[in-house]
């Protein structure tokens, strides 16, 4: 399946986040600007986030893709308290959920059966996040 | 993992009585209806209609970076005190090449953390299919139908289409800073007609003082009726929350003087009036391209001289209009 970018008349959305404590952010600006430039809108939260910030605002805005880029080690305990936020939205949630970090295997095993759709790790190239991306949501007529 | 493109949309049925009920999922849903102009909006939108006209519709507009959003945040934060609650309609410009944008206004506002009675949504300039007023406007309405007490209309006050886009809002605060030089003057001067209140914000910084000599030196000088809200100046600092309850209270005071003064129902009045007109449009437009059998039948008139342009045209206005 091959899609560019522009036979997309409807840009996907996509939220980054950063939750917990770590405070590096160049990444996931990089990130950001790479999606943006694919054409996409990109809504970033800023850092020290929580999730139920994070869900909070994903509802609102609507996304088609939900990235959470963590670097603290908590990964788990945080993406255990998404989906039990996003289990007690009053209908299922819509977006795709991306986890950004570093992590051991058996975590991002734990993620998947979670229900996160791909754990990109630290060093993934950009254009591979921007494939990840459009891979994750059909292409949508209005 | 391919939906069919028509589970975007599914589901969908209850969406106004949860939109009307404040439930955040679907009001999230109905926005991205109004920014896509999907088939079934014009009929949401009319359902969601007489519980319009509630909210008091503020726009805050001015240069990037002037602390717009920090603004935003801190006034949000001072309505909540007062126990309204509201929704904020951020608009970023998004880029003209490949139309992605970074939209980063929620940075400033991620103190309003996960408080039921706010609602924020970001929105990208080409986003808005079918134009960006319109977006607008459909999205404050749908806010104002969700029961918001107070809607947020933040804009970067550039070129026309942003200065209609603020048009919109009853109460409009232009935000300037101090020791931006002359090209802020110039987006000043395109701003000025349209300012309700004018905010110098970072008062913080150096100039301040002169920034606020300069804007009153304007203001003095356009002309002012007898009975006309008086444009005041606000001094504030987003970042450490100075002067916002005070602009706060303008904004509240602007309200009341626009409901003493009738000028309220003026501002409806000029909504209505706006939305009939693009109502129209669509509905003629609609009717008027190849394919549509009636458009096509006028078109052989006027091309075997049975007819001619101007009377095809008038026949086919005069005729049933289908759905829209
Ligand atoms: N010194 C100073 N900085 C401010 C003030 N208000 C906002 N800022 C900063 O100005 C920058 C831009 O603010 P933002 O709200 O994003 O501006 P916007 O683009 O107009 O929405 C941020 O770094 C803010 O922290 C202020 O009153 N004084
Ligand atoms: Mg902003």
């Amino acid at each position: 399946m091959s899609q560019t970018v522009s036979n997309r008349e409807i840009p996907i959305r996509v939220m980054l986040a950063k939750i917990g404590l770590d405070g590096h952010d160049r990444g996931v600006k990089v990130v950001a600007r790479t999606l943006r430039d694919a054409g996409m809108e990109v809504i970033y939260t800023g850092l020290h986030r929580s999730p139920d910030q994070v869900v909070a605002a994903a509802v609102q805005e609507d996304v088609d893709v939900l990235g959470v880029s963590l670097l603290s080690g908590a990964h788990m305990s945080i993406f255990r308290r998404i989906f039990d936020l996003l289990d007690a939205l009053p209908e299922p949630h819509r977006f795709t959920l991306l986890a950004g970090g570093v992590m051991p295997d058996e975590d991002v095993e734990e993620l998947h059966r979670l229900g996160v759709a791909a754990v990109l790790g630290q060093d993934t190239p950009p254009e591979s996040i921007v494939e990840t991306v459009l891979r994750m949501v059909p292409v949508r007529s209005r | 993992m391919s939906l069919a493109p028509s589970a975007y949309m599914a589901d969908d049925s209850d969406i106004v009585a949860r939109v009307l009920d404040g439930e955040h999922g679907a009001i999230a849903r109905m926005l991205t209806q109004v920014e896509r102009r999907t088939p079934a909006v014009n009929d949401l939108l009319a359902a969601l209609h007489h519980a319009t006209g509630r909210a008091h519709v503020v726009g805050v507009t001015g240069p990037a970076g002037s602390g717009k959003s920090t603004l935003v945040a801190g006034l949000a934060a001072a309505y909540r005190r007062t126990g309204r609650s509201l929704g904020i309609l951020a608009v970023d410009p998004s880029s003209v090449i490949t139309g992605g944008a970074i939209l980063g206004d929620r940075i400033r506002m991620s103190d309003l953390g996960s408080d039921p009675d706010v609602f924020i949504r970001s929105m990208a300039t080409r986003g808005a299919l079918g134009g960006l007023s319109r977006a607008v406007l459909d999205g404050v309405s749908v806010l104002d139908a969700a029961g918001m007490d107070v809607v947020i209309l933040e804009t970067v006050g550039v070129g026309q289409a942003e200065v209609d886009v603020i048009s919109v809002a009853q109460t409009i605060a232009v935000v300037s800073v101090p020791g931006l030089g002359d090209e802020v003057q110039a987006i000043k001067a395109g701003l000025l007609e349209i300012a309700d209140i004018h905010v110098v914000n970072k008062s913080d910084r150096p100039g301040a003082d002169r920034t606020v000599a300069e804007i009153r030196d304007v203001v003095r000088h356009s002309p002012h009726r007898e009975g006309q809200w008086k444009v005041p100046i606000q001094q504030t600092v987003a970042s450490s929350h100075e002067g916002i309850d005070d602009l706060m209270r303008i904004f509240d005071d602007h309200a009341a003087w626009l409901a003493g003064n009738g000028a309220r129902t003026d501002s409806h009045r000029r909504n209505a009036a706006t939305r009939i007109r693009w109502a129209a449009e669509e509905l003629v437009l609609g009717r008027f391209r190849t394919g549509d059998t009636a458009f096509d039948a006028a078109v052989e008139t006027v091309v075997s001289r049975q007819s001619d342009p101007v009377s095809a045209a008038r026949k086919l206005i005069a005729g049933p209009i289908a759905n829209c």
